[in-house]
């Protein structure tokens, strides 16, 4: 046997580049902050933060351009990777602008703060370029640790606590599945390589274990997309978490997720694949919707309309690849945009210890503050799927590739759900603009930073639903990444081959 | 049955007894026909273990002398009085310098094997260990820093963590 080459290649180092951008800017931020006092840390260690996550941009610019595997085939740069490190950098920095101000607001220390979202980022990215399912464990954890941290980062408050500790313990709960299926595919497949398991599962015979595998890891990654029914903890923990963080957890770890989930599906050919997701996102979708409609707490509100999107975005990874990648792609963009958006507004109007964040709270906004309400609106109607606002196109194309993949059913109950989350969404326009306001008190003006972050995510939301063709085209470009040319036209795997 | 038959059994390979459908449903094609081989060593220890056990056990009770005294009988607890409150305070800082010293202690243990192949892995590897430890020193600086290590303390120095 050769000697195996254990010395990497700078080629390799090119193939980590923004993930190890953002962890030596997550260094260096933890060996300043101590030396700092709490004003001080705050401002340096968010602007460090900011170029931090630009800096990981250009890393991902310069690392497009040398696409390949790298570290001994555990990471794979393509533009499928690609589209994700972008998506969760320009996430990271929006997020980091919209902190900024809720930090000083709250009066929490920020260096930890903005350490640990890059040190998430870094592993959410690494998600998306790694091609061995060890290493995207590895890289899931590195996310998921950061985020429990993260969400008991109101340390004062109880309910923050609460949400950090549910968090953690059903989160590892949840990895240890995803673990445990690793584990079984190794047994069905004899390797980790996601390349080489579809190689085993493509060649025709598929062992039993080889579907409890998968759906072995599909619980561990459904809990991370908060998937219904894995999605008990999200109301809980979005409700009590920091608002800039819900915005970071409900959208660049999904995002990341939904690589994984993407490739682990597509290019491993899991078996069975159209069942599992069929029940998930029928579940994800009326469960997520029925919960929003009595909800009273706009945080709680947007954690069960969480649940529902990623219950539409589910569709798409039942439809056929060429269809179903890139809307599952473009879906996974707007909706982080949109989403995050939202919350920005959520977050400025909570105030100090987050006391307006129920739906009396925004009685009135629209008189109070006109600017705030309109934006909030808009990004409401992206989520309902106004055409216009990214919401739309990202609706169209997954329910179009729904039905190319002649899953009517599904996209009949994705349909119905759609006009039931028009409801609870309008209720809260109809409230800000037509409700008497309780209090009037002014709200506090929108600090430049924040507006910056505003700006981006509704430049972002209004720009994919005026013109999604670039980034579909895109999209589109990468399904050849992931599902070999020669795979492409051949039939789905699933209900026909089930038994 | 005997060892050797098990053996034998093992090396006509698996599945046989069992009827065709069930040998398709359970699918072990991935392992290797001389599984039960390999770890048979494995088994014999595993009985060995509960042997000895449960001889040493047996004996003891069947010829040892029993002369009980009330504090032979009490539970024995590594020298504290076992009876008492469960729920007495102690400092939350036992579980920070816990996690701390597994923390380090995981780094020292990751010296080990490194040293191990040191040479195999020449230079980029001596220099690897020390980008290792200049990380891991970070975090050393940073709960230094933090005033984590400061037992008497109340609070850390430059804000709290």
């Amino acid at each position: 046997m050769n000697p195996i080459q254990i010395i990497p290649h700078a080629a390799d180092y090119v193939r980590i580049l923004p993930e190890l951008v953002l962890s030596v800017f997550g260094m260096i931020i933890m060996l300043i902050d101590p030396l700092l006092d709490d004003r001080r840390s705050r401002s340096l260690s968010g602007a460090l933060a900011l170029v931090g996550s630009l800096v990981a941009i250009i890393a991902t610019w310069m690392q497009s351009q040398s696409p390949g595997l790298g570290f001994w085939n555990m990471v794979r740069v393509d533009s499928f990777s690609i589209f994700f490190h972008f998506l969760i950098a320009s996430i990271t920095a929006i997020v980091i602008l919209m902190s900024y101000e809720y930090m000083s607001v709250q009066e929490i220390r920020g260096g930890e703060y903005y350490g640990l979202i890059l040190f998430g980022a870094c592993g959410m990215m690494l998600m998306s370029s790694a091609v061995e399912l060890v290493l995207v464990f590895i890289a899931l954890e590195i996310s998921s640790i950061s985020t429990y941290v993260l969400a008991g980062f109101r340390r004062r408050a109880a309910i923050s606590a609460e949400s950090s500790v549910k968090y953690f313990l059903l989160g590892s709960f949840a990895t240890g599945f995803f673990l445990y299926g690793v584990a079984l595919m190794f047994g069905a497949t004899g390797s980790t390589t996601i390349d080489a398991i579809g190689n085993v599962l493509r060649s025709g015979h598929i062992p039993v274990l080889a579907y409890m595998a998968i759906a072995f890891m599909f619980v561990g990654l459904g809990f991370k997309v908060a998937a219904a029914p894995f999605h008990i903890w999200t109301p809980d923990v979005y409700e009590g978490a920091p608002s800039p963080v819900v915005a970071f957890m409900s959208t660049a770890p999904k995002a990341a997720v939904f690589a994984v989930l993407l490739r682990v599906l597509f290019e491993a050919n899991a078996p069975g694949r159209i069942w599992l997701i069929w029940v998930t996102a029928a579940l994800s979708m009326t469960l997520g919707n029925i919960g929003a409609l009595v909800q009273d707490n706009v945080k709680r509100l947007l954690a069960y309309s969480s649940i529902a999107h990623a219950g539409y975005l589910l569709v798409a990874f039942a439809a056929l690849p060429e269809n179903g990648i890139p809307a599952a792609m473009f879906y996974t963009a707007a909706y982080a945009f949109t989403n995050i958006g939202a919350f920005a507004v959520v977050s400025h109007f909570g105030g100090a210890g987050e006391r307006r964040v129920t739906m009396e709270d925004y009685a009135g906004l629209g008189k109070r503050s006109p600017l705030l309400a309109a934006t909030l609106t808009l990004f409401l109607l992206s989520l309902i799927g106004i055409p216009m606002t990214a919401g739309f196109f990202a609706k169209f194309y997954v329910f179009s590739a729904a039905i190319k993949a002649n899953l009517v059913g599904l996209t009949v109950i994705g349909f119905l759900n759609s006009a039931i989350a028009a409801y609870y969404y309008l209720r809260i326009i109809v409230v800000m603009y037509m409700r008497e306001e309780r209090d009037d008190s002014p709200v506090a003006p929108v600090p430049f930073a924040l507006g910056m972050a505003l700006a981006l995510s509704l430049f972002a939301t209004m720009y994919l639903g005026i013109l999604p063709g670039r980034m579909l085209d895109y999209a589109s470009s990468s399904v050849s990444d992931l599902v070999a040319p020669a795979m492409q036209t051949m039939p789905v795997q699933g209900i026909a081959q089930v038994h | 049955m005997c060892a050797q038959c098990l053996t034998l059994f093992a090396l006509n390979s698996s599945l046989e007894c069992f009827p065709n459908s069930v040998a398709n449903y359970i699918d072990l094609a991935p392992m290797p026909d001389n599984y039960f081989v390999r770890y048979l060593p494995l088994l014999i220890h595993f009985l060995v273990a509960v042997g000895f056990a449960s001889v040493v056990v047996t004996l003891s009770w069947l010829i040892g002398y029993r002369r009980p005294s009330r504090a032979k009988m009490s539970p024995y607890e590594c020298g504290m009085t076992p009876i008492g409150d469960t729920q007495s305070r102690f400092s939350v800082k036992f579980y920070l310098v816990g996690m701390l010293f597994i923390l380090f202690d995981v780094e020292a243990v990751f010296l080990y094997p490194w040293a191990v192949i040191l040479r195999k892995l020449k230079m980029f590897g001596f220099w690897e260990m020390f980008v290792y430890i200049a990380i891991f020193l970070v975090g050393f600086f940073y709960i230094w820093k933090k005033g984590a290590l400061d037992w008497a303390a109340p609070s850390a120095k430059r804000g709290e963590v």
